[in-house]
């Protein structure tokens, strides 16, 4: 046993409501820069959709993570042989025109056009190459596109969907779709790191955030094709691949990560986790049908006083053991079981994990008449003349969980390697706890009921109400438990002199952070 | 002419390689972050593909013939004393020289042509690719012109560049070579000369250590076996995060 910890995140997809607040935190902190235009390193997606950049998911085209070559894993696109044979060309790179051309506008000559009877434009001009462009697509360019051909219906989740099982997705009542924010995972076993030539990649033995060394990069772009994520991107002005660093200066002050910290949704946790890193290659190795059950087995119970002998001989921290024991990214993944990874089957051993939407599964749109309700409203109440309920009422147990309007093999395709048993868990799990809740705050719904739930899922009321209260109730230091950095430590870290170690003062000032020739 | 002999074949040699020396090593340690192959094919995939395989795998195989002329002249001369090994390579060698023009030329319009890869264009690009090609034209009339370059490159050549590198140089040889010849070699020493100032820099980083590299990378700040260790005083090592 070779116990680490792990910064990881817990995203609850049923509390996104796709406002791009953690975007904007990201952009505005780290990617407002030449080059980084087009890099969004936390970014939101309507599911079903194509994604950031287009068709991501589909590794036929980028050829991104592990696959499996019977016995072991072997990186899909790049690697030794692979990566260094493709090296002046890698024929599986997206490009600029897979995310989109940066743009803006030239307001300038909203104000200094001269006096003519048409209105002036500001017309789009490309942040590459400062000329006009026409905008092909941009940021969230798909953004609440469900339904449509371009968009939806190319999302590379539909492997082993029937046509008519896609199609009555897109049906305009049966419609749903639902967000995913997606930042860097932070793997265990990260395909960026395995991939890149110049070793310019590493995972922090701290605490897992996987960075790369801006002075090492050289610009080999086999990180871009690695990640099956997408989450590394190439600065084409600096000639430097970056990705998103899980604001460690901020987590080493005890701080949370911008896009947790603004999260309006409240939907982002994080937590350490205490994992053993002897298993990463047994674990990323494992047949299909096991590796959402063994990626759940190698997150460590921090209780155990093997785990934490072990955690201990490995110079981790008290401070951050009972982070670990405190962690509310634990409880959502191993505790309650309710977290899924995205894409596992990539077999990168991704540390951000889903709480599966309950909402758009389960919710149905039912005919109503509500004339003589509307005739009680007052005169200015404003009154929709459709007969249409969105009815999210929780009454019927698990039936309708196996009737949902949203195939659960969509949801399995996405969150657990397709298997589909893992989704209905999960969300039977949830549906528990809001038909104990309804028994408890709306009493609408008798005891025998709500405890039948429970049992069905396998939860105790505390357990419920604890799920309750981290998912509805939990305040900053609930969602958050960041373990001490100490400051001191935290600026030795940061802190740069000016001089490097055994230069002895001697050396010419320079722009370090340019461009070279 | 003599003295334009030794400004270019004693001065220059030693200016460039100095230049290359310092100005690389003076690049790599101070200002890493400049070290990079600055790949455009980010900006314009598509028509970069075959010909920027054709440059590179072409000079890469036009260099090493060069380098095993000049490093074992003797064992070159002796396997080269067969007339069909000696076609064959040089008719290899050659066909590469070939690619590189070919990969150079298309390249070089590339850069010039889309307006994404201008902006990401410097003048010095611009210097180093003209170099490149005027060395490329210049090989490969010389591999035309002057036929057999295994033997005098071996017999001539060789001798004058380790009379350089054992600071005793002997020019008597290059002196009498034919304008072209010189032109290659004075091309030759400008392009070392540059590489600091060029993004030529990325060869000199080239990855061969991801060869024997274990795959994955885990860095720690600081020795984590010995944070722990209660015989440590913690004068020496500071107990850590704790």
């Amino acid at each position: 046993m070779d116990i680490r910890s792990q910064i990881s995140m817990v995203f609850h997809l049923d509390k996104c409501i796709g406002c791009h607040t953690c975007s904007i935190a990201c952009k505005n902190i780290w990617t407002d820069r030449k080059g980084a235009e087009y890099m969004w390193w936390n970014n939101v997606e309507t599911k079903p959709g194509t994604g950031y950049p287009t068709k991501w998911e589909d590794q036929g085209i980028y050829k991104g993570g592990w696959e499996d070559v019977g016995g072991g894993i072997s990186l899909k696109g790049a690697g030794k042989q692979k990566g260094l044979l493709n090296i002046f060309h890698n024929p599986n790179m997206p490009v600029i025109d897979d995310y989109y051309e940066p743009f803006t506008y030239k307001y300038l000559d909203l104000i200094e056009s001269p006096a003519s009877d048409d209105q002036p434009t500001a017309r789009p001009i490309s942040l590459i190459t400062g000329q006009p462009i026409d905008i092909k697509m941009g940021p969230n360019w798909d953004d609440d596109w469900s339904g449509t051909p371009d968009y939806a219906r190319n999302d590379p989740n539909f492997s082993g969907m029937s046509k008519a099982e896609q199609e009555a997705m897109f049906q305009l009542e049966r419609m749903a779709f639902f967000y995913l924010p997606r930042i860097c995972n932070h793997c265990l076993n990260p395909a960026c790191v395995a991939s890149c030539p110049s070793g310019a990649l590493y995972k922090r033995g701290e605490d897992g955030v996987v960075l790369i060394n801006q002075e090492v990069c050289r610009a080999w772009r086999m990180c871009v094709t690695a990640c099956p994520y997408k989450k590394s991107y190439y600065n084409w002005h600096t000639g430097k691949s970056e990705k998103c660093i899980l604001c460690f200066p901020r987590l080493e002050a005890g701080l949370a990560p911008a896009c947790m910290h603004s999260c309006v949704g409240r939907i982002r946790y994080l937590g350490v986790i205490l994992y053993d890193a002897d298993r990463i290659q047994d674990v990323a190795s494992a047949s299909e049908k096991d590796l959402i059950s063994k990626h759940m087995s190698i997150l460590m119970d921090p209780f155990d006083p093997k785990v934490i002998a072990s955690a201990k001989a490995n110079g981790i921290a008290d401070s951050t053991i009972h982070a670990a024991q405190v962690s509310p990214t634990y409880k959502f993944v191993k505790e309650w079981g309710l977290a899924l990874p995205l894409h596992a089957e990539f077999r990168t051993l991704p540390m951000l994990f889903y709480v599966p939407p309950l909402l758009p599964v389960m919710a149905s749109v039912k005919e109503v008449h509500n004339q003589e309700q509307a005739a009680k409203f007052g005169p200015i109440a404003k009154i929709w003349d459709d007969n249409w309920l969105y009815d999210t009422s929780t009454e019927e147990l698990w039936g309708t969980i196996d009737k949902a309007r949203f195939p659960l093999k969509y949801l399995a395709n996405l969150l657990s390697a397709g298997d589909e048993r893992a989704i209905t868990d999960r969300l039977k799990k949830l549906m528990a706890v809001r038909i104990y809740r309804r028994w408890k705050t709306v009493g609408d719904i008798p005891e025998a009921k709500a405890n039948e739930a429970l049992n069905g899922a396998g939860y105790t009321a505390e357990m419920a109400d604890d799920i309750y209260c981290l998912t509805s109730l939990a305040k900053f230091d609930d969602r958050f438990v960041i373990p001490a950095a100490h400051r001191e430590h935290a600026i030795e870290m940061l802190e740069f002199t000016g001089d490097r170690r055994g230069t002895v003062g001697f050396g010419f000032k320079e722009d370090t952070m340019q461009r070279g020739l | 002419m003599n003295l334009i002999d030794n400004v270019l074949f004693v001065g220059l040699p030693y200016a460039a390689i100095a230049t290359f020396l310092v100005g690389a090593i003076y690049r790599y340690r101070a200002t890493g972050f400049k070290v990079s192959s600055l790949s455009s094919q980010f900006l314009e995939g598509g028509g970069i593909y075959i010909f920027a395989v054709l440059f590179h795998w072409g000079i890469l195989v036009v260099f090493l013939g060069h380098l095993i002329a000049f490093l074992f002249p003797t064992a070159t001369l002796a396997w080269h004393s067969n007339a069909a090994r000696l076609i064959a390579d040089e008719v290899i060698i050659f066909t590469f020289g070939l690619a590189v023009l070919i990969g150079l030329v298309a390249l070089f319009i590339r850069r010039l042509s889309s307006p994404r890869i201008r902006v990401v264009t410097t003048g010095m690009d611009i210097v180093i690719e003209l170099l490149l090609l005027a060395q490329i034209v210049l090989g490969l009339w010389i591999a035309l012109g002057y036929r057999w370059g295994y033997y005098w490159f071996a017999s001539d050549m060789s001798p004058y560049l380790w009379s350089i590198l054992k600071l005793n140089p002997q020019i008597e040889a290059v002196s009498a070579m034919p304008a072209v010849i010189k032109a290659h070699i004075v091309g030759a020493f400008i392009i070392i000369g540059m590489i600091p100032f060029t993004r030529l820099v990325h060869f000199l980083v080239a990855p061969f250590h991801y060869i024997w590299r274990p795959y994955q990378r885990v860095i720690w700040y600081w020795d984590r076996k010995r944070i722990r260790d209660p015989l440590m005083p913690w004068t020496e090592t500071r107990p850590r995060n704790n």
